[in-house]
């Protein structure tokens, strides 16, 4: 078990990925989730951040989310799953807490 | 298991609302409990029954007062933040001598202390805000 | 439920721009009837909370620093300053308030539970509560 981490920014906006991966252990989780959708794109000047957490976190981004702004899903850096409220909800249940960089 | 979930947004002007009242409704349609919902800062506007969103819009105080309904949740408007933005009931209302109320039914004002009891007692605490 | 939790209360915005500063400072005294262990962390603009010499009376906004050199009043065990959100801002621990802390019953004190920790540090805190609260 370990943390589940939510950033809900984007990461062109402000810092909060930048700090939950500075303060994020390794093992533990991250869900990209309402603005924080875009940190996932694959090809941004921010996609190194999240292609570099992958080495040892698991990466999520809320599909509906990532959908309702036009993302596609060939864009999504690889190796960062897709997950409905369903399955945030089990990323919730199977965490130790829940760290919310708002 | 049991779930807490704080809201620190009102609604329309930040996604926070609708990610807590999505997060909170596919909670306990998978079963979990949701111990109570907590809505602090602007969250507290969540809590208003005279919300009007044009007929095309999600009433985002309607998804809550209707799940509530179906689901008997705790939907709980934090009284220190809530006198701060005019949200009132009835006691309140007497309290501070106000001549109108503006709370949605099945939320209630109550303490700070609320959501402090909510995250000792349950094995999560999901907040949303900006 | 008898144990006690580990509290740790996320502050990452500076003061006065937004009430979250404030309002969540709020949550942090009401916690503190609840007998849980209480810690802050002051991360990114959160370590201007902790500067010393703030003066509202141009703004007509109360001036709520005072209220951080209380906390050991209110079972706050431990604040908690990111090392790097600190120097990033030109700030030293000199720059920020201190905060004494007594237990009543041991006599125990402590100068300045105010603490500036590195990175690894503070991960480690973080992932040790319970419960972490963000505003």
């Amino acid at each position: 078990m370990s943390d589940l981490h939510t950033v809900n920014k984007s990461p062109f906006e402000k810092n909060s990925l930048d700090t939950c991966l500075r303060l994020s252990k390794a093992g533990s989780s991250i869900l990209l989730y309402e603005d924080g959708v875009y940190a996932a794109l694959a090809g941004t000047a921010a996609s190194g951040k999240i292609a570099g957490a992958l080495a040892d976190r698991k990466v999520y981004v809320l599909e509906p989310d990532y959908r309702a702004r036009g993302l596609k899903s060939d864009r999504l850096i690889e190796g960062v799953e897709m997950v409905d409220y369903a399955g945030f909800v089990d990323l919730v249940e199977s965490c130790d807490k829940v760290q919310a960089w708002v | 298991m049991k779930f807490a979930i704080q809201v620190n947004e009102g609604p329309y002007q930040h996604q926070a609302s609708d990610s807590a009242y999505h997060f909170t409704k596919a909670a306990l349609e998978k079963g979990h409990e949701c111990f109570r919902v907590f809505f602090y800062h602007d969250g507290v506007l969540n809590g208003t029954r005279l919300t009007t969103p044009p007929q095309d819009d999600r009433n985002i105080v309607n998804n809550w007062v209707e799940l509530a309904e179906k689901y008997d949740l705790d939907l709980v408007v934090c009284v220190a933040a809530a006198q701060r933005r005019g949200i009132v009931d009835e006691g309140e209302a007497e309290r501070n001598g106000k001549d109108a109320t503006n709370i949605a039914p099945r939320f209630r004002i109550s303490g700070l202390g609320q959501l402090i009891e909510a995250a000792i007692q349950c094995d999560k605490l999901v907040v949303f805000g900006d | 439920m008898s144990d006690k939790k580990q509290f740790m209360f996320l502050n990452r915005r500076a003061p006065y721009g937004t009430i979250y500063a404030w309002e969540s400072l709020e949550v942090v005294l009401i916690a503190a009837a609840f007998e849980q262990a209480v810690s802050l962390a002051f991360i990114d603009d959160g370590v201007y909370q902790l500067v010393t010499g703030q003066d509202t009376t141009g703004i007509g906004m109360k001036n709520f620093s005072p209220t951080y050199k209380t906390l050991g009043d209110y079972e706050v065990r431990h604040m908690y300053v990111d090392k790097e959100s600190l120097e990033a801002r030109g700030l030293t621990a000199d720059d920020l308030v201190v905060v004494p802390w007594e237990d009543w019953e041991t006599e125990e004190t402590v100068d300045n539970i105010v603490e500036v920790v590195d990175s690894d540090q503070l991960a480690e805190l973080i992932e040790q509560s319970d419960v972490v609260f963000s505003f």
